[in-house]
């Protein structure tokens, strides 16, 4: 039951942000998708008569462009591996800091959080000493295992997992306090009943905790490949999409594209790809979360 | 024993997490070259402050710290009285399409913010706004996700609440400012720091809005500085250590509020 029914009262309140949204989203949005079927360049910038309706051929270039397959190959790369990897790193960290021998938790909680709140950039950057070959503690340390020295950000084969690993560190304790909240909703007596009957604690996990996390799971793997797909500051600050593009990221290309070299058309249509694939996989999580539902 | 393994694997994963971090505020004490040599020192053998006397002194990096620290207070308080307007509309007052405009903006929340980028910028330089705080401040004005996170919250307060301020004869605004803004205290604080941090750690956006040097905010200068003096591990260390200074004292005094606002995100999204 609503009280307040003085209309003009509530268009007031909801003025600024959906003018601001209107003007800085909405209409932004429908003029990139615009953009994409035109030539938009340096010279359109200068004046927009410039620019010429297209039609497809952005998007036909693209799919002809090496470079953005490239970029599409690299970015599938750091979802794909990256994506389970630091998922999977986030449920460990979950369980060990839920376990009821574990005192302290706040502690660790806080330690295992700080990669997450510190400036992506700045870490990037330090990340590129601890990578270096020659004096970067990270081949130090792996000296020690009689491993040795790689050149992590110089060799093609190394530099996205490089990244990716990086991308680990940094990211896995945000989706570990989303699992430890779910974990916390799972009902103890499943446990307590599990235990009466002797089962081990592989069988509990397989048979209790996995499927009671299920709906956080999915939620944590929506919002890691959707962020994941948004690769960018990583690989302009490390290796600036090198060595040999190894690195270049949809994002990355994009931006070269249109705010390097002002192609602001096919940059557009770039964009639009990208939007296109996040889409598709929400519109895959909706269908997944409706048929568990049922 | 059980614990002795489990102890061992969170203290090692802790020493992981912290120690870049440590290596980090080392080297930036170090002289010049000394983070570059063979086996690697985690630390210095003489504490030396002059790398954040050069980026003080020449790098102007006083003036890339005053540039984050306006549009990440300017983008907080804005955003903050916005959307807590419009949450609050959506909260408690009832008028036609409201259930379907509210969906509408929801739906928003699938584009990413990248297919915006190009039109908002020739948008901005139209209105001559590239190059000013304003660039950065304004397309952060109104979220979607702010507005649902007040809305959330609002809608568990009670309307008797507002209907005996009415009843004494407070306006609608009246009622917003003393009695909705300090009930809704907690979430503004939650979305306060996610916004602060979140426009403090931004690249993307201001690398393209400020390409003027002296507007630059901090991760962009030190992206920037990173080109120029990519061998001077010392010096790079020290800008980072500033960069992150501020977002790690935010969030240590504050993070009850964060990742309370991590697990509202977690179970309502």
């Amino acid at each position: 039951m609503k009280y307040n029914n003085n209309i003009s009262a509530a268009y007031l309140f909801l003025t600024p942000a959906l003018l601001a949204i209107f003007i800085f989203f909405l209409i932004p949005v429908f003029a990139a998708l615009l953009m994409s079927f035109t030539n938009f360049d340096i010279y359109s910038l200068g004046h927009i008569s410039y620019a010429r309706f297209v039609g497809l051929s952005n998007y036909i270039e693209i799919f002809k462009d090496p470079l953005f397959w490239q970029s599409l190959i690299n970015t599938f790369y750091f979802v794909i591996a990256g994506g389970p990897l630091s998922i999977a790193v986030s449920l460990g960290a979950a369980l060990l800091l839920s376990s009821k021998l574990v005192k302290f938790k706040g502690i660790f909680r806080l330690v295992y959080f700080m990669p997450v709140v510190t400036t992506l950039v700045a870490v990037s950057i330090l990340w590129r000493f601890i990578y270096q070959p020659r004096f970067g503690i990270l081949n130090y340390l792996l000296g020690f295992i009689g491993i040795h020295p790689i050149d992590w950000l110089g060799n093609p084969h190394w530099a996205m997992p490089a990244i990716i690993l990086m991308a680990i560190w940094k990211n896995f304790g945000y989706n570990m306090i989303i699992f430890i909240a779910g974990l916390q909703n799972i009902p103890e007596d499943l446990y307590e009943a599990a235990n009466i009957e002797g089962a081990s604690e592989w069988n509990k996990f397989k048979n209790i905790t996995l499927p009671m996390l299920a709906p956080t799971t999915l939620f944590v793997s929506i919002i890691t490949i959707i962020g994941y797909f948004q690769l960018f500051a990583e690989p302009y600050v490390m290796t600036q999409g090198g060595p040999l593009n190894s690195t270049l990221s949809i994002v990355l290309y994009m931006y070269r594209e249109g705010f390097r070299w002002w192609n602001m058309g096919y940059s557009a249509a770039i964009a639009f790809i990208l939007f296109f694939i996040i889409l598709v996989i929400s519109l895959i999580q909706l269908k997944v979360q409706r048929e568990t539902a049922i | 024993m059980k614990k002795v393994i489990l102890y061992s694997i969170l203290i090692i994963a802790g020493i992981l997490c912290i120690l870049p971090f440590i290596w980090m505020i080392s080297a930036s004490l170090m002289a010049t070259g000394h983070a570059n040599v063979y086996p690697p020192r985690f630390l210095p053998d003489k504490i030396t402050f002059i790398q954040y006397k050069h980026l003080f002194a020449r790098l102007n990096i006083v003036r890339y710290f005053f540039n984050s620290i306006i549009v990440s207070v300017g983008v907080t308080v804005i955003s903050l009285l916005v959307n807590s307007m419009a949450g609050y509309a959506f909260a408690k007052y009832r008028f036609a399409g409201e259930k379907n405009l509210f969906k509408l903006l929801l739906s928003f929340m699938i584009v990413p913010a990248q297919v915006t980028m190009l039109p908002l910028f020739l948008i901005l330089k139209y209105m001559g706004l590239i190059n000013t705080y304003l660039a950065i401040i304004i397309p952060g004005m109104a979220t979607v996700f702010g507005i649902f996170l007040i809305r959330q919250y609002l809608l568990a307060i009670p309307d008797s609440l507002i209907e005996a301020a009415k009843i004494d004869g407070a306006g609608d605004f009246q009622i917003y400012l003393t009695l909705i803004l300090p009930l809704a205290k907690p979430i503004l604080i939650t979305l306060a720091i996610f916004t602060f941090m979140a426009t403090w750690n931004d690249f993307l956006w201001p690398l393209i809005a400020m390409t003027n040097d002296s507007m630059y905010t901090l991760p962009v200068a030190l992206a920037n500085l990173m080109g120029e003096h990519n061998q001077d591990t010392e010096l790079m260390m020290a800008g980072s250590v500033v960069t992150i200074i501020p977002v790690i004292l935010v969030f240590l005094s504050l993070q009850k509020y964060y990742i309370k606002g991590i697990m509202l995100g977690g179970t309502k999204g």
